[in-house]
């Protein structure tokens, strides 16, 4: 009783609403069935090869046997244990992070944000200590997407940050020059910064200097994400009160003290879900570095689908590398969303 | 240590006598380290570039570029100059940032408005639709549609057929192209029309200011718009004719020739990239008509306006103010996205240019230059456009 | 105020860095290649036959063994070669900035590059020529029956580029080129019937096809449209490195001239024939002097690498891509495989 007085409110309260209704479960009834076939009910999960692949619908074995591809690109394989290993502790210290009290959160933070990116590039990388090295060229799939991601993000932020109060600034010549800087690298595509960074760079370094690619990708994106970071950033700044400045100056702040202590704190709490979506677009923007040679997750699924044993199977790559992409970004933007219910209810 | 502990002790003391230097000083640092990093970086350009005997110049530009591009909206072949390799690939990239937009502003409203209905399940649709296409990066989706699902068309002697006239199959989609005899008139006829709506309705609207009279502008300017277009076709005898394509054999290749073909790589990046921008659009639209006040609504109701007057004259008006700055940006955004062309073989800026130029010639800087300074130069006068429309719209406040 | 003192302190670190790096003086890449123990090659990113990894990291090929033949005579091992695998794009930037020593990576000579963009060839190490693949079943048995709307798929930013829009040009057919930057993307775009046909060199050809659904519902016509030299490539301006990777093609390409090889090099040592002990650098001939290498370059080289003949077995003919040697025939043999000699 109660699911027909709802469905006559939301469902069918007129005849357009009757009809529009009628037209979307009619086409869910065409639609479903023959997707739902392909992706489960005839779908290959498990085996070795293309012939094992014998049903009418999508033959998953193709992901199932490169998955460890997809996942850490062609790191060798008796060496994935590092990379497990970094994300076990980078998993661990978040986790435990909701759990103890603000003073290890504190150290937590610290460990996370100082110390661990130099065990993560040390343990990735090796070289020394009984390592075995791994040079940046093998580095692939859904490993290098986080890697790129996660290390640009705690570049930009500061150079963001900085670039906003920049834009700012009383001061003429800074603030034309943030001006200039932000608006040349939201102005152009990142796949030119990309190219600038591959083709570029190296002609501008002293001779013989040579800068790992993947280095100079990171450098690229950081310069571009930082950007679109600083614009984030500067909404915040203009959101504090005047007052706030005011306050600060009347008790005798200068410049960056007032702003280490009492504006940015204020600001960057405000611009939370504006850097989570950032973050979100940056994470989407990766699989663009395929276009400089490295493979990440989408790279990957590319280089795996021209293999000549596996050919015709891209619609099943795609498809997962879809799906994994999807998972990461939606929660992402569900966990922004949040925080941004949140902070509009404490506000 | 002690001295130079004493020393900048003393140097604190003298910047607070003089708190001007305070406010040059920085500023002053900043452009020495500017001119340091950029003179640093030339002159490592140059000692490299001079050691590796490579010249440097834009007199490339005007090399007989002796390639050919696949697809051009203007003449192109392998006599023609490197410039003019620039020009196809800026106005492909023009082509399909148009195709885009045209699009992605159509299934955006849609979809936004949609998003809005009172009915459940089309609104939850519309989400489902916006949330999967806006969180799968837009290169994977170019990829899906160009390699996965265009790749399942038929082999070109083996086509399929629409209404007769619309072949498509692996190669592209091959529909009649237009001739036209006479264009020029029905062009005049078509502009002088839009001409006479524009001042009939500026003229009405003036009037029902000043006495409150309604005139039907709309059924007016559908009469006019018709009466003056049909006269000029049939007095100015506009013909158009179409010219069908037609498949070619050549022993056992089959290819269709005459009438316009749309190869695939642009059906693919023109729909990636109108999915994508769309999902974009549709919270544009969703957060503008809802940041409309209700107040408004019910204002607008209260003094006896009907349902269709309070969405023309009130919902939309204000909704656009809000929605048409981030849609810009959006078109924007799409406009650099299709950049993304390189990856698959649709011949824009980016691979004509960037690519195909850039390893011919070896002229790395020059040709990474010209091609962001050509988006710059499309972004920053596209903002300019919007503050400018911004300060024109702006509501007045009192 | 800190700072302002933070950013003098800044300041004056970053003058000296720039100002360091300006008066560090330019060494010899063979200075450095010996000091740091390994050649840095530049590779293709997979061409099987010329330089192709396998799935445990191990480069093989005709190009790959020209940077273990430097390698041998520089360092007395073949194994120290730092690979490098390189898109068309980048390939020249690479070698340019010095990410790479030597780029032997099927590239093309040809004036342009010799001469504009600061490269320098330094000899060839397979003579190519441009084809067209095409489907058995199109019926086309030359490039004489192309006609009008052909769609041809090939790489950007190649020779290959420029020869077909040559090719077509001077026959008067209009066709549509659809440019993919990777060579699989092409083979791909080829395969699905996106194109008619599908050209780069021959030898390219050869190896590509082993990458389609199925190989032998395809043939390669018979017309060789253009000229490629495939060779290795060096940095304009360093005179002594040019001449270490020219004289190690050389001697590795004479040495099959004198049939002298790794199996039977160490009894060559004691050869009556000159030009042989000026090849294994005998006890007497100052063989590495003139190239500021050890005397044993030439020997560790054809022992650790083998002769050209060996290298073309290996790479080319066993693996069934090119096993007729055609042009890379030597020129005693009837083809054009003739280098300077080395005396």
């Amino acid at each position: 009783m109660k699911f027909i007085n709802w469905s006559k409110q939301n469902l069918f309260a007129n005849w357009k609403d009757s009809l529009l209704t009628i037209t979307i479960l009619y086409l869910f009834y065409v639609s479903m069935p023959p997707l739902l076939n392909w992706v489960f009910l005839d779908a290959t999960f498990f085996g070795d090869s293309k012939k094992d692949c014998t049903g009418d619908g999508a033959c998953w074995v193709f992901v199932n046997v490169w998955i460890k591809r997809f996942t850490y690109g062609m790191y060798p394989n008796d060496q994935i244990w590092r990379i497990n290993l970094a994300f076990v502790i980078f998993f661990i210290s978040i986790g435990s992070y909701f759990f103890v009290s603000s003073k290890i959160k504190k150290c937590i933070f610290i460990f996370l944000t100082v110390i661990f990116p130099f065990l993560a590039i040390f343990l990735f990388h090796g070289g020394s200590l009984g390592l075995e090295e791994v040079e940046t060229r093998v580095w692939g799939g859904l490993f290098l997407t986080l890697f790129i991601s996660v290390f640009s993000i705690i570049f930009c932020f500061p150079i963001g940050v900085l670039l906003a109060m920049g834009r700012r600034s009383n001061l003429p010549v800074i603030k034309y020059f943030s001006i200039g800087f932000i608006e040349l690298w939201r102005g152009v595509p990142l796949i030119t910064v990309l190219f600038m960074a591959a083709v570029m760079f190296p002609v501008f370094l002293p001779s013989g200097t040579n800068l790992d690619k993947l280095i100079r990708v990171i450098i690229a994106i950081t310069l571009f994400e930082s950007a679109y970071i600083a614009e984030v950033v500067r909404g915040g700044l203009q959101a504090i009160p005047r007052g706030q400045y005011d306050a600060a100056n009347s008790i005798g702040m200068g410049y960056w003290k007032s702003h280490l202590l009492i504006i940015l704190p204020q600001a960057l709490k405000i611009v939370i879900p504006g850097v989570a979506n950032t973050f979100i677009a940056l994470f989407k923007d990766t699989p663009l570095i395929l276009v400089v040679g490295l493979m990440e997750l989408l790279g990957m699924v590319n280089m795996a689908k021209t293999n000549p044993a596996w050919l015709g199977l891209a619609t099943e790559g795609y498809v997962f590398a879809a799906f994994v992409y999807f998972i990461f970004c939606f929660s992402m933007s569900r966990y922004s969303l949040g925080l941004e219910n949140k902070l509009k209810t404490t506000n | 240590m002690k001295l130079l502990r004493k020393n900048i002790e003393k140097l604190n003391l003298f910047l607070e006598n003089y708190p001007k230097i305070g406010i040059y000083f920085p500023q002053f640092l900043i452009i020495l380290l500017l001119g340091i990093i950029i003179s640093y970086f030339s002159m490592n350009a140059s000692t490299n570039m001079a050691a590796r005997g490579i010249e440097t110049g834009f007199g490339f530009l005007a090399n007989k570029a002796s390639f050919d591009i696949q697809f051009s909206l203007i003449d192109f072949d392998s006599n023609d100059s490197y410039a003019r390799a620039y020009l196809v690939g800026l106005l492909n990239t023009l082509l399909v940032s148009g195709i885009g937009i045209f699009f992605a502003t159509v299934i955006g409203f849609f979809v936004g408005i949609t998003r809005l209905s009172t009915n459940i399940l089309a609104s939850k649709v519309a989400e489902a639709y916006i949330e999967i296409f806006r969180n799968i990066p837009l290169l994977l989706q170019i990829f899906f549609w160009y390699f996965a699902v265009l790749r399942l068309l038929p082999s070109s002697d083996n086509s399929l057929i629409l209404f007769n006239f619309v072949f498509a199959n692996i190669k592209g989609i091959y529909i009649p192209r237009f001739i036209w005899e006479n264009l020029n008139y029905f062009l005049y006829g078509f502009l002088f029309s839009i001409l006479i709506i524009y001042l009939f309705v500026s003229i009405s609207k003036k009037k029902q200011e000043k006495t409150g009279l309604q005139v039907p502008t709309f059924t007016t300017s559908l009469i006019i718009f018709f009466t003056i277009n049909f006269l000029v076709i049939y007095f100015g005898q506009v013909g158009l004719t179409l010219s069908y394509p037609v498949l070619e054999t050549n022993r056992g290749l089959h290819n269709y020739m005459g009438g316009v073909s749309v190869i695939p790589e642009l059906i693919a990046l023109a729909f990636s990239l109108s999915l994508y921008t769309s999902t974009f659009i549709a919270e544009c639209v969703r957060a503008g008509i809802l940041g409309i006040d209700k107040g408004q609504k019910e204002a607008a109701a209260s003094i006896g306006l009907s349902k269709a007057q309070i969405l023309k004259l009130i919902v939309i008006p204000q909704a656009l103010r809000i929605i048409i700055p981030p849609v810009t940006n959006q078109y924007l955004n799409l406009t650099k996205n299709s950049s993304l062309a390189a990856a698959i073989a649709y011949p824009d800026i980016v691979l004509v240019f960037a690519g195909t130029a850039l390893m011919q010639t070896g002229k790395a800087i020059e040709i990474v230059s010209i091609t962001m300074l050509t988006y710059l130069t499309l972004s920053v006068s596209i903002s300019i456009f919007m503050n400018w429309y911004n300060k024109k719209n702006s509501i007045a406040e009192r | 105020m800190k700072i302002i003192k933070f950013a003098v302190s800044i300041f004056a670190v970053l003058l000296l860095a720039a100002c360091g790096n300006e008066s560090a003086k330019k060494t010899s890449t063979l200075d450095t290649t010996k000091s740091q123990g390994f050649v840095k090659c530049g590779v293709s990113q997979g061409l099987p036959g010329f330089s192709n990894a396998d799935a445990s990291g191990n480069w093989a090929g005709i190009d790959v063994d020209v940077c273990r033949a430097v390698a041998a005579a520089v360092l007395g091992d073949a194994t120290k070669v730092k690979y490098t695998p390189l898109s068309a794009k980048e390939r020249f930037t690479a070698l340019q900035a010095g990410d790479i020593d030597v780029l032997s990576r099927n590239t093309t000579w040809t004036l342009e590059r010799d001469a504009a963009i600061g490269l320098e060839f330094v000899g060839v190490n397979f003579y190519d020529g441009q084809g067209f693949m095409v489907r058995k079943k199109s019926g086309i048995k030359s490039v004489k029956d192309f006609k009008n709307g052909t769609k041809v798929c090939t790489n950007t930013g190649t020779t290959t580029e420029l020869n077909m829009a040559d090719f077509f040009k001077a026959a008067g057919v209009s066709y549509e080129p659809v440019v993919f930057e990777k060579a699989d993307e092409v083979v791909q775009a080829y395969d699905s019937g996106r194109c008619d046909t599908y050209t780069t060199d021959k030898s390219g050809l050869a190896a590509q096809r082993t990458k389609l659904s199925a190989p032998d519902d395809h043939i390669v016509l018979p017309e060789t449209i253009s000229k490629e030299p495939l060779g290795p490539v060096v940095r304009e301006g360093d005179a002594t490195w040019a001449d270490v990777v020219r004289w190690s093609l050389n001697v590795w390409i004479e040495a099959e001239e004198y049939g002298v090889n790794s199996g039977n090099i160490d009894s060559m040592m004691d050869s009556k024939n000159p030009a042989i002990q000026r090849i294994v650098g005998a006890e007497g001939t100052k063989n590495g002097a003139g190239l500021n290498l050890d005397q044993k370059w030439s020997y560790n080289l054809i022992k650790q690498v083998g002769n050209y003949a060996e290298s073309y077995k290996r790479n080319l003919a066993d693996t069934g891509i090119m096993p007729d040697r055609g042009p890379n025939a030597l020129w005693t043999n009837g083809g054009i495989l003739y280098v300077p000699p080395v005396r």
